[in-house]
């Protein structure tokens, strides 16, 4: 599933440890949905959407709607 | 070089396994002095339990495993781990039935059953070989 947490965390000028950090996950999990690797869960979805105070579909690209959002 | 990520969660696992590993260490000699040179006898009690602890002890490390995975509150880390142990598991249970087939049929000699429970940490192994190579990394 495509994203836009890369952007918003350099928008904020945080390294993946930084955004880890605040999410209390690991750098790994935070490299990896960056990277479209791993999908994180609902609630993981709902901490990201909340830290960067926008919508979970304005991080988050539905994968039946392509890539553009 | 970046530096390995640890969650409380594995570092409860990392000294729940050296707990049960030094348990191991302690009482398999014993057992071995014991029980397997007929110090003491077969019929007794002791004997049963000398026996029995080493076995207890490797079996403390899949539940200090399982435990990990009910603490581990990251659950990419989680994932990487429950695929780290299918994997394992696979693993041990392919070779240990094509094996007791060919046991079976005469081809191979006998194989003691605790050898399976260093197979699959031998398949841990390579469920972290298997997760750096699909998915870059590993827990």
């Amino acid at each position: 599933m495509n994203n836009r947490l890369k952007v918003l965390r350099a928008e904020r000028d945080w390294s993946q440890s930084d955004l880890a950090d605040r999410l209390a996950v690991s750098r790994q999990s935070v490299n990896a949905i960056e990277t479209g690797k791993y999908d994180p869960s609902l609630p993981l979805a709902f901490r990201i959407a909340e830290l960067f105070e926008l919508p979970i579909e304005e991080i988050f690209h539905s994968p039946s709607k392509g890539t553009s959002a | 070089m970046s530096i390995r990520f640890r969650s409380p969660a594995q570092r409860a696992y990392t000294w729940r396994v050296g707990l049960a590993m030094g348990v191991y260490l302690l009482s398999l000699p014993a057992a071995v002095h014991f029980v397997g040179k007929g110090l003491v006898s077969h019929d007794s009690p002791l004997a049963w339990l000398l026996a029995l602890i080493p076995g207890i002890a490797v079996s403390a490390v899949f539940w200090a495993y399982g435990k990990m995975l009910l603490e581990e509150s990251d659950e990419y880390q989680r994932m990487l781990h429950v695929r780290q142990s299918l994997i394992a598991t696979g693993f041990t249970l392919g070779i240990v039935t094509i094996y007791g087939f060919l046991e079976n049929f005469g081809l191979v000699g006998h194989v003691d059953a605790f050898y399976v429970a260093v197979l699959w940490f031998f398949g841990l192994g390579v469920g972290g070989l298997v997760n750096r190579l699909t998915l870059g990394t590993e827990a």
